[in-house]
């Protein structure tokens, strides 16, 4: 930060011809502020996620890595039944949170931008507390909902409503969808409604004039402009959720279980890398494709309404 | 806002959105509630108030211990994640330069990876420098994650700095580090400080990452995973859980505030100066 100065007045204080040079462009100026940054995030973020796509084409011989290539790990993650059935259910959940999330958030979000008055900032303030608490003691709340002694069942029970618990709240993939599709709330709510903000209030009421009614004015000109915000939405939950570890520890019981409990087996005691490392790039690849896919679903969706 | 036409409130909207609230304060409402419960178990009804579990925690060493940790690491890596988010803002507020979007789009990536891939590639790369796991390696991770947010609040933060000020101190005879401390820290100081209480409070909860990094010496987070096998210690993490909770809503609210208070200051300086 102290360096801050210091190239505001090289640049104020050059010559217009000499400001030409590289060293003290813009760019030279910006990149050497940026670069410590950046450096930080290539070397534990990027090197990192490089080392592990290597790992994923070498394999583990017992206690040391043999780094001949293979897609041993590869033919293991994609075919072997325990993880391609837990690829496939942590794709179905993720799906599931993800258009769940959106759908049910899309409305709040217009709420918000058309009728949040002066108070915009406030609801989005109060939207936004509940995620910034700790995510480990939501899920924690959440089993302590849902479970068999839990909130819910003896709260239904000491009003009459119900005499015997329900035993099919908790532990299943249901409890896990709810509990994500409450983590990732305001993840949906914010991009969708900065896209909902930019819009020009004037074409709706344009398309009302024209003839359109609620319903399609919505559907012609208001839902196509958000887009944007809807696709960051999607991708915002989709892909990490993918990935989510505790939610299905604590609230997915057997039937829960979803690909993160395999991958952080690979480095724990079973200690395999190179399968872990595969079944990473896996999950990241296959979920990006599904992103991708749902993405183009979406845009092709709302050009044939429009 | 009721335009002429169309947008015009409906009467269900507002149910609805009072409802999708309810829904999202269940989960952090319960917590204290339940810590009050003078029972061991989480039923209704509720059996009567109690403090004893709050009390309980005072003795605790282990959970003092894992306190203390979340503090040094907590404060670390908001100074860490906030300085490197600074230089990356100002660098992008103020300048123009190639590959900018791709730099922008490696810091922001944290918010769009799997927290799960992003701890097992630290992992991985840690132990293959034979670096031993300590509070030291969850810092370096939890910097990388709490970037985004540290950059988001920044960037917003300089976005409407007005550069002309920077250039009349520098006119009238101000040093580069007089004009740094008396005009440009002044105007960009609350962004500063709101991005330090986010990072710390994203520190504070963060688990993943400590639990793939911290080894032997847990944050608060692992503390309390590593708890939650025991039934018998439900009510004295509910307690944990509900100071934890309180911390972070007063943290960000005052983020929010100090976030405004820019805004506000920025909005006026360029009334001033228009």
């Amino acid at each position: 930060m102290v360096a801050l100065p210091g190239t505001a007045q090289t640049e104020i204080n050059v010559p217009p011809a000499a400001g030409r040079r590289w060293a003290s462009s813009d760019e030279a100026n910006g990149l050497t502020l940026i670069s410590p940054t950046l450096l930080y995030a290539l070397a534990l973020l990027f090197l990192p996620v490089l080392i592990v796509i290597a790992y994923s084409f070498w394999s583990q011989d017992y206690l040391t890595i043999d780094r001949s290539f293979t897609l041993e790990n590869y033919r293991v993650a994609l075919t072997e039944p325990i993880y391609r059935d837990l690829l496939w259910r942590s794709l179905t959940i993720s799906l599931a949170v993800s258009v769940i999330t959106v759908a049910c958030s899309y409305p709040v979000a217009w709420f918000i931008s058309f009728h949040g008055g002066v108070h915009k900032n406030l609801w989005l303030f109060l939207i936004t507390v509940p995620c910034w608490t700790s995510y480990l003691l939501r899920v924690m709340s959440w089993k302590v909902i849902l479970g068999y002694q839990g909130v819910l069942n003896t709260g239904l029970m000491s009003t009459g409503l119900i005499d015997k618990p329900v035993t099919t709240l908790l532990y299943n993939s249901n409890a896990v969808i709810i509990t994500l599709v409450h983590s990732w709330a305001a993840f949906a709510i914010l991009p969708i409604y900065v896209s909902l903000e930019k819009i020009d209030r004037s074409l709706i009421e344009a398309a009302h004039d024209l003839g359109d009614n609620k319903f399609w004015s919505f559907l012609r000109v208001t839902l196509p402009l958000s887009l944007p915000g809807i696709v960051s939405a999607f991708l915002i939950v989709m892909i990490p959720t993918v990935g989510d570890y505790v939610t299905p520890k604590l609230v997915g019981g057997k039937d829960g279980v979803m690909i993160a409990t395999a991958i952080q087996a690979q480095f724990g005691k079973g200690a395999n890398w190179p399968l872990g490392a595969a079944l990473s790039v896996t999950t990241m690849v296959v979920v990006s494709a599904m992103a991708g896919l749902t993405v183009l679903v979406l845009k092709l969706f709302v050009r044939r309404i429009r | 806002m009721s335009g002429r036409h169309g947008i015009q409130k409906s009467r269900w909207l507002p149910a609805y959105v009072t409802a999708y609230l309810a829904f999202l304060y269940l989960p952090i409402l319960l917590l204290p509630i339940f810590s009050f419960n003078n029972a061991a178990s989480t039923t209704f009804p509720l059996a009567g108030f109690t403090t004893k579990w709050y009390a309980s925690l005072w003795g605790n060493t282990v959970m003092l211990e894992a306190a203390r940790n979340s503090l040094i690491v907590g404060i670390t890596v908001s100074i860490l994640s906030t300085g490197l988010a600074i230089c990356a803002a100002r660098a992008v507020t103020r300048y123009k330069f190639r590959g900018q979007r791709a730099a922008t789009g490696l810091l922001m990536a944290p918010l769009f990876l799997p927290e799960i891939i992003v701890a097992v590639s630290l992992l991985m790369i840690v132990l293959q420098l034979g670096i031993e796991l300590s509070l030291a390696t969850v810092i370096l991770g939890q910097t990388v994650f709490c970037l985004p947010y540290a950059l988001t609040v920044l960037i917003s933060g300089f976005d409407g700095f007005d550069r002309s000020l920077e250039e009349a101190s520098l006119d009238l005879g101000e040093t580069a580090f007089g004009t740094f401390r008396r005009v440009t820290l002044p105007v960009v100081a609350p962004a500063i400080i709101s991005s330090l209480l986010v990072s710390f409070t994203i520190s504070l909860d963060e688990f993943i990452l400590a639990f793939f990094l911290s080894g032997t010496e847990p944050t608060l987070p692992v503390y309390i995973w590593g708890q939650l096998r025991f039934a018998a210690k439900l009510p004295s993490v509910l307690a944990l859980g509900s100071i934890m909770i309180a911390l972070s809503i007063i943290l960000v609210t005052s983020a929010e505030i100090l976030r405004r208070r820019a805004e506000h200051r920025l909005k006026a300086g360029a009334a001033a100066h228009g």
